[in-house]
């Protein structure tokens, strides 16, 4: 196994509320992987992803990093983008939060744009743009910073099935071109065994790990895997871990 | 896209052309309001000192344009500057107070207090204080500018601070994530998500720096040069010059719809490449 990039060990996460979101989650992922987080909601594996975002306080727990520099990028399930700005602004808009000028910044924001397939809505106004465009936008401005880490909250979870699959196979194009090490949040199997090279599988109530599986298929991954049956064998293991969950002692019990 | 459809599509922004239905029909219902006064008022033979018809009210805004104009010019005058007063402060203390829960809570009950009290009941307490500590000429120019600004202040103050309050949540996680410093967060996030919160209290603020003004010249009841225009409705009812006073009230109105009328153009051609409220869509 490659370096491990990131390492997560025995986070638990408890909510002022009492609602326990995360509890002993270890993880250990490795540079260059792509690591999906599936599971029902309220399951934790948002809370993961903010965790390792920096995104609020951890109950227990560390997260170590060995990448020199944390170099991450973050995918919102809304494209959060800038009403008032244009697809241009919307991309810039890291690279203006570090200071860097408008015109060192024109060469990274062209090429982001490109990368995403948007050329010609550069100037664009988000309310002009379809549910998938806006998440190119939001992608582009995610990559702008030439991260090393991507994390991905279910980004593609509003779309229709068309523009998720090509999405998807996008995304998974930019991954083999500049070998990030990806988390991907997803409540969905078929997306996550197509695009990953491992699954984690995640309970709720409290959220925890319950499989790890790797998806020892080969990449580029083409339309035609999504019909193999080494990709409907890995759907059927998965949903089968996640329809058999261990029933936990009543202390576990979410608190009401 | 095929330069047709291009055509077709509505400019954002634009005014509404003079021939819209949308400035037509209230015109007409305006017109034949007018028709039915100005002959029931003759039919009937009410005296002009009771109900002047509005041909006699628009003779007398003629005729008497010399004194009134002068007179709507220098309520304008203490309109604009308690507005601009109201703008600033208002987008000042919305700001402060959006930048701590403490201070927010600490202050904004008294600017509540500002806005209920009446304005007619303090209005002597500010001129006495006023011509106090400014002796002059100017005092009753300050003190009416600071009750209609007393009036005006509310609204942007509220209203900036629900906008800066309500920015995306994932934006403002994502500005996190990109360690952005307050001053940042502020510029290029809180600021732009209040603007249409903003302009929205700017178009209440801009009439009700009117009312203010208006109402405070009604009780200091300014007399010499410097007489605003509740100053010429207030004489001309004491003289039972009632078309007069018709006419100063008619300029008065018309004043008030062309401050509302420009701040809503001012609000379109800001918002109009992205809010809802100003983008026009086809269904």
């Amino acid at each position: 196994m490659p370096n491990p990039a990131i390492t997560l060990s025995h986070i638990s996460k408890v909510y002022a509320n009492g609602t326990i979101a995360l509890t002993d989650f270890t993880l250990e992922i490795a540079e260059g992987q792509f690591v999906s987080l599936v599971g029902p909601s309220g399951c934790g594996k948002s809370t993961v992803l903010r965790m390792i975002a920096g995104l609020g306080k951890m109950s227990a727990g560390t997260i170590d990093w060995a990448l020199k520099q944390r170099k991450l990028a973050f995918v919102f399930q809304e494209a959060a983008l800038m009403p008032w700005a244009t697809v241009q602004e919307n991309v810039r808009l890291p690279l203006k939060l570090a200071g860097i000028s408008k015109r060192a910044a024109r060469l990274d924001v062209a090429e982001a744009i490109a990368l995403v397939g948007l050329q010609g809505f550069e100037k664009a106004y988000p309310r002009e743009l379809s549910g998938g465009m806006k998440m190119r936008v939001s992608i582009a401005r995610a990559l702008v910073t030439q991260p090393e880490v991507l994390l991905m909250d279910e980004p593609f979870g509003a779309l229709d099935e068309m523009t998720r699959s090509k999405l998807n196979s996008d995304v998974l194009d930019l991954w083999l071109q500049k070998k990030w090490t990806v988390v991907f949040v997803t409540h969905n199997i078929y997306e996550a065994v197509y695009l990953s090279n491992r699954v984690i599988v995640m309970a709720s109530r409290p959220g925890r790990v319950v499989a790890d599986v790797a998806i020892a298929a080969p990449y580029p991954r083409t339309e035609d895997f999504r019909s193999s049956s080494l990709y409907n064998g890995y759907c059927q293991k998965i949903s089968h871990a996640l329809a058999n969950v261990p029933i936990l002692p009543r202390t576990y019990e979410q608190p009401h | 896209m095929n330069s047709r459809i291009k055509a077709a599509m509505p400019k954002h922004g634009s005014i509404r052309p003079i021939f819209s239905p949308d400035v037509l029909a209230p015109v007409l219902v305006g017109m034949i309001m007018l028709g039915a006064w100005e002959v029931g008022v003759r039919i009937s033979g009410i005296p002009p000192y009771l109900l002047p018809g509005p041909i006699l009210v628009l003779q007398t805004l003629a005729k008497d344009w010399g004194q009134l104009f002068p007179s709507l010019l220098i309520t304008l005058q203490i309109t604009v500057a308690a507005f601009i007063a109201a703008v600033v402060s208002g987008l000042l203390a919305a700001i402060l107070f959006a930048q701590s829960k403490w201070i927010e809570r600490s202050f904004f009950p008294y600017a509540v207090i500002l806005q209920t009290t009446p304005i007619v009941a303090i209005a002597p307490l500010i001129i006495i204080w006023v011509r106090q500590a400014v002796p002059g000429e100017n005092s009753t120019f300050i003190s009416l500018v600071i009750c209609a600004w007393i009036v005006a202040f509310f609204p942007i103050l509220s209203n900036t601070i629900l906008g800066l309050n309500s920015a995306d949540h994932n934006l403002l996680n994502l500005f996190q994530l990109y360690r952005s410093s307050r001053w940042q967060t502020l510029i290029y996030l809180r600021l732009p998500s209040a603007l249409p919160y903003f302009l929205g209290g700017l178009r209440i603020s801009g009439g009700l720096a009117l009312i203010g003004a208006v109402v405070a010249e009604f009780v200091a009841g300014t007399g010499g040069t410097q007489s605003g225009i509740a100053y010429q409705i207030l004489m001309s009812s004491f003289n039972l010059q009632i078309p007069r006073m018709f006419a100063a009230l008619l300029m008065t109105t018309v004043l008030g719809v062309a401050i509302f009328a420009g701040l809503t153009l001012l609000s379109n051609v800001l918002l109009r490449n992205w809010h809802e409220s100003a983008v026009k869509q086809e269904n």
